[in-house]
């Protein structure tokens, strides 16, 4: 039976674990679960699973959620060059370092900007308060900085030395979201920018763009809420991200 | 504390290095030297620093060669434990600390009670990741992953001790969290 993979590639963590998958050449039935449609809720993915988020691995009986874990375990399981995943006992430890950090600095707020740039105002027909935005893109600048000073350092060019690793890949798939609804982070930052291109020649341009498609066109979402309507879970979501 | 506990309960020794959140330690140019992050915990070996609990453990467990259960090498269990340190940030540690602040820190350090939405948001959204804590990690196990304690089990218990500690008795009405 082959392994299974849950995506909806508008999410940065399905991104890291579509691309380790193929820089891996690991076979996978792709299977999409469309979070704009409130999918994830519905009582077929219930059953995949009940916390009702992607990514998801589905290996034989064994499902799989939260992609940090499911990249360990798919580097485990597949034996994939070790600059991913260093054996090195303090090499690995950067890496472990960085995805600890990321869940509530880069992604929290890379996310936070996605939806208010790019979703929010989709579903509400108007923009949010200009504080609030500030505020959010504050927020992620500080992570940025904190990315650039302490996690890509002079050490070399990737987070952890001279290859590409997973801290790499979650970095990468995670400052992508902000950029996909038009805030070009990269620009004015050239340490961040070169680190960019470094990973994006790693990983290879095609497979990079395929990745990332869906996120670069966000700006089609509020068309798809026209024709489809909008969720009932995302109004509760939003409602919420104004308290 | 879960780094503390884990390095305790495995006879790690080490040197405590004691730093004091509330006199704003973790900014001085001193602590910047050893986390620039600026966040505890954060540990020295040798010319070795490092950040994140979760990273520290992980690298404390190996190095130490610690008894299996607490980071197994099979590899289906130590994606359980993977599952449950990754989840966790989000879910119960975001929540468990808004609602140590909302109870305790703020009214105490700005005198000012929290609006009431915010609060009941605050409360809802935590026991939101308490249930999900019993229906999908802990279920009918005795530990999240199986038979015995793992870094999943320390880091949670840290986690929920938060709210606890602000005066919020999160074990009541919960058996099973209770036992476990």
């Amino acid at each position: 039976m082959p392994l299974e993979l849950y995506l909806d590639l508008h999410s940065q963590p399905c991104r890291s674990v579509f691309l380790f998958a193929k820089l891996n050449n690991i076979p996978f039935e792709y299977k999409t679960v469309d979070l704009s449609a409130g999918e994830q809720y519905g009582e077929e993915f219930g059953k995949v699973s009940m916390i009702r988020k992607v990514p998801v691995l589905k290996d034989g009986d064994f499902i799989l959620t939260e992609s940090i874990a499911i990249l360990q375990y798919l580097v485990g399981k597949h034996r994939t060059p070790d600059h991913w995943y260093p054996a090195d006992l303090q090499k690995r430890a950067r890496v472990d370092e960085f995805l600890s950090w990321q869940h509530t600095n880069i992604r929290a707020h890379g996310s936070k900007v996605f939806w208010f740039r790019g979703v929010l105002p989709a579903v509400t027909g108007s923009p949010v308060p200009k504080e609030k935005m500030d505020a959010a893109v504050e927020e992620l600048n500080t992570s940025l900085k904190i990315f650039e000073d302490k996690f890509l350092q002079t050490r070399g060019p990737f987070v952890v030395g001279d290859k590409i690793s997973l801290a790499d890949l979650v970095a990468i798939v995670e400052i992508m979201q902000p950029v996909g609804t038009g805030l070009d982070v990269f620009q004015g930052r050239p340490a961040l920018s070169a680190w960019r291109d470094r990973v994006k020649k790693e990983i290879g341009v095609e497979v990079f763009d395929e990745a990332h498609k869906i996120i670069m066109n966000v700006d089609a979402l509020p068309q798809t809420f026209e024709n489809k309507g909008i969720p009932e879970f995302l109004k509760l979501k939003i409602q919420k991200m104004f308290n | 504390r879960s780094v503390y506990i884990f390095a305790k309960k495995n006879n790690i020794p080490f040197d405590y290095k004691k730093i004091s959140l509330f006199e704003g330690y973790q900014y001085s140019e001193e602590f910047g030297k050893i986390n620039l992050l600026r966040k505890a915990p954060a540990i020295k070996d040798g010319d070795f620093c490092l950040a994140e609990s979760v990273a520290i453990m992980m690298y404390l467990a190996e190095k130490f060669h610690t008894a299996d259960h607490w980071y197994p090498a099979d590899l289906q269990k130590r994606a359980r434990v993977n599952e449950y340190l990754s989840w966790q940030h989000s879910a119960i540690r975001i929540h468990g600390s808004k609602m140590f602040w909302f109870k305790l820190l703020i009214p105490k350090a700005l005198g000012t009670e929290v609006p009431k939405e915010k609060m009941d948001n605050a409360v809802e959204d935590l026991n939101a990741s308490l249930n999900l804590f019993e229906e999908k990690f802990l279920q009918d196990r005795p530990f999240i992953v199986g038979d015995q304690i793992s870094l999943a089990d320390l880091v949670a218990i840290v986690e929920i001790m938060q709210p606890v500690g602000a005066g919020m008795d999160v074990f009541e009405n919960r058996p099973k969290l209770k036992a476990w």
